[in-house]
């Protein structure tokens, strides 16, 4: 029961059906790969997980730990541990980082239970240490006027801060040098373990090389095509998706 | 606005340090002529006040209202059933269980004391900081500061009061002004000698008394040649007051090389139409500065400005309006450069909530004949809702060479992308929303008094709860 299962999912938005059928599960202690080409649905399934307002679930269930969590405000999927690393976070002009972060630590507390200052700022340290950030960071308005990779290093520190049961990763990769990318890649393998499912969305290959996947998949115009072991991305990598799309296009049955 | 007998609930003049007796008085409902010398009987007003006051209230007379240009909603102001003066025992007390539930959450939420609270509630007619009052007056005193009432300021120091009292904002600079200079009461004198630096804000807080909380209240602050001083007029509870009408003059002098720093926190209880005048003068070398901040009231129309007399004169407005549903904040600055190398600064931002909605109104002249004057103007809004409203109007008028001018303004919306991304983090829509708020204010509010930028952050916590269903 410990994983996050997805089941048979449709997903509108304006009468248009971008996921078609989907079902996943990624337990606890695994990492899966989600790839697929650009329009696929893998950013919608990213944001209707966390419950994103504008789209229309129409059938299928999403359950964390058992507990199906469709009803639930993103905030209190939020809480209950699920996490999303945004392809775009907004900027929150005015409010830093530490501010930011300490109001979500706070959030997960029971009520009345302060959050202790000490104890949160040498976590958060020790965090941004492990990603090569400058403390100084923590100053600056949430995401206003950072370069790409410095939005998605911010990413990563939320996700080691919060320390969720699940975390889902939109397009982490994308807008990311070498470097960055070897260091959120770090960032993450330093968080996997038997606490936490992982589920890495992305179109290149590039990032399994550093996120070593226990599992992936291939999602192709809404639905999960093939799923294999992380030898799939290498494949991909060779291959491209356009097997997969032509597939699609003509009604066919996934390739095996 | 029909009935308005029992209008004024908090007790207009007990606690006012110049007449310690409980008086009972009131000068009954409507204004006339009659209406003016009860009150300056009553007071025991010298002479010239109370020709100053006729001549206010003829000039009130006079005056149309502002309609052609300002709000229609203050045509629902009806002069004939507000009461102009009340002083003690003239009334029934309010119960603690009449209070409204909202504000005793919210007194609740801000922590104020049990005490403070029942004061601002209307429930006591004077909050007992006789003590913490006397212990600024003393140490202030000590160094010739005059902190004292307004009415005690003009009888017993009637060669400074006099000299300046009436000049920065004439009787007939509006019907507002006119007004008050008709039915005064309440309200600061201060005056700080040559060279003394006041350490510590002066808080009207710390004289806390019902005619402070008056509805023409009337402050004189004189910051002698190299002086500095900041005084810090309201504080962020609600005042919860069922009169509908509050129009106060602030008038500030400052002298060559003095700084006044003047804040102001409002949070008037939502029918209460705000109608103040606050101007400052400021001389060679001296600087004005005006933190104002407008949280509650129906109307508030308010630009406080800062006429820069003399040579390298600098004037200062920072403002923060907060409009919820039913709410118009008219407010803004008025900048006059009337010597070379005078600079001013405007920054203004407004947050407008469901249906309300915040009206900046600019002034800005520097004329033709002045050298190297400079003014910085930003202005920006933030819309919460789609029906929450905007206006901008600036008034520049620069003429002449060598003079420099910047405006800038700007109006966002919180995105829903925002609100979501904060949710996805665990924190409430009202949560996001509050911190949204105070982010976009903060770089503002950083300038504000410790205990002030507190509370503020805590008002708009409240406010954004309210506004989310």
């Amino acid at each position: 029961m410990s994983q996050l299962s997805i089941q048979d999912l449709r997903v509108s938005i304006a009468e248009q059906e971008i996921i078609r059928g989907l079902s996943l599960r990624v337990p606890k202690g695994e990492v899966h790969a989600l790839m697929g080409p650009n329009g696929s649905g893998k950013s919608t399934l990213a944001k209707v997980l966390a419950g994103h307002p504008d789209y229309n679930v129409t059938a299928g269930k999403v359950e964390m730990d058992g507990e199906n969590i469709m009803e639930l405000e993103p905030d209190e999927r939020a809480r209950k541990g699920l996490f999303l690393a945004f392809q775009y976070p907004s900027e929150i002009p005015g409010v830093s980082i530490a501010n930011f972060l300490r109001a979500a630590v706070q959030a997960r507390l029971p009520e009345g239970e302060e959050l202790e200052a000490t104890e949160y700022y040498a976590k958060l340290y020790e965090k941004m240490d492990l990603l090569e950030m400058d403390r100084s960071f923590t100053s600056r308005s949430v995401n206003e006027g950072f370069s790409g990779g410095e939005k998605k290093r911010n990413e990563i520190l939320q996700l080691a801060m919060l320390q969720p049961k699940y975390a889902v990763l939109d397009e982490t990769d994308s807008g990311l040098d070498i470097d960055a990318l070897k260091v959120v890649a770090h960032g993450v393998n330093s968080m996997r373990g038997p606490d936490i499912g992982i589920l890495v969305i992305t179109h290149y290959q590039r990032l399994l090389e550093y996120i070593v996947p226990d599992h992936v998949h291939v999602m192709v115009q809404g639905r999960i095509r093939r799923s294999g072991g992380k030898e799939l991305a290498l494949e991909l990598e060779e291959k491209g998706y356009e097997s997969y799309e032509a597939a699609e296009e003509l009604g066919e049955p996934a390739v095996a | 606005m029909t009935k308005e007998p029992s209008a004024l609930e908090i007790e207009r003049n007990i606690g006012n340090f110049a007449y310690p007796e409980t008086h009972t008085h009131d000068a009954g409902v409507g204004l006339t002529e009659k209406t003016i010398h009860y009150i300056s009987d009553i007071k025991e007003d010298p002479d010239w006040v109370r020709q100053f006051r006729l001549k206010g209230y003829e000039t009130f007379l006079s005056k149309p209202m502002p309609t052609h240009w300002a709000s229609k909603d203050l045509e629902a102001i009806v002069f004939d059933n507000i009461r102009y003066y009340l002083s003690a025992g003239t009334q029934p007390k309010r119960s603690w269980e009449e209070v409204p539930e909202d504000v005793k959450r919210t007194f609740e939420r801000l922590g104020i004391p049990e005490q403070e609270r029942k004061f601002l509630a209307g429930v006591e007619a004077q909050f007992d900081s006789e003590a913490v009052y006397s212990n600024i007056k003393k140490a202030v005193g000590e160094q010739g500061v005059i902190f004292v009432g307004s009415t005690e300021g003009l009888k017993h120091h009637p060669e400074i009061f006099r000299k300046w009292f009436g000049k920065v904002i004439p009787i007939g600079d509006n019907k507002f002004s006119a007004l008050n200079s008709a039915v005064f009461s309440g309200g600061s004198f201060i005056y700080v000698p040559p060279g003394v630096k006041v350490k510590h804000p002066l808080q009207a807080y710390f004289r806390i008394n019902a005619e402070n909380f008056g509805q023409f209240e009337r402050t004189l602050i004189i910051a002698d040649e190299g002086s500095e001083v900041t005084y810090m007029e309201g504080c962020t509870a609600p005042k919860f007051n069922t009169a509908t009408l509050h129009s106060a003059v602030v008038e500030l002098v400052a002298l060559k090389g003095a700084k006044i720093q003047y804040i102001t926190v409002q949070n008037w209880s939502a029918n209460v139409f705000n109608l103040v005048t606050k101007r400052g003068l400021a001389h060679e070398d001296a600087e004005v500065k005006w933190i104002d901040c407008n949280i509650g009231s129906r109307l508030t129309m308010k630009y406080p400005g800062v006429v820069m007399k003399g040579r390298r004169a600098r004037g200062e407005v920072l403002s923060i309006a907060l409009a919820s549903d039913g709410q118009h904040q008219d407010t803004g600055a008025k900048m006059v450069h009337a010597a070379d190398e005078t600079t001013s600064n405007i920054i203004s931002k407004s947050i407008s909530i469901g249906e309300g909605r915040a009206t900046y109104r600019g002034l800005v002249q520097i004329p033709k004949h002045l050298k190297n004057c400079k003014n910085n103007t930003e202005c920006d809004a933030l819309l919460i809702n789609s029906t929450s409203r905007t206006d901008t109007y600036p008034a520049i008028t620069v003429r002449g060479t060598g003079n420099s001018v910047q405006h800038e303004a700007s109006v966002s919306q919180v995105s829903a992308e925002q609100i979501f991304y904060m949710q996805q983090r665990g924190l409430t829509e009202a949560q996001a929303m509050s911190l949204s708020v105070n982010g976009f204010v903060n770089d503002l509010v950083r300038q504000f008094p410790m205990e002030y930028s507190v509370e503020l952050k805590r008002l708009i916590e409240l406010e954004m709860e309210g506004s989310v269903g």
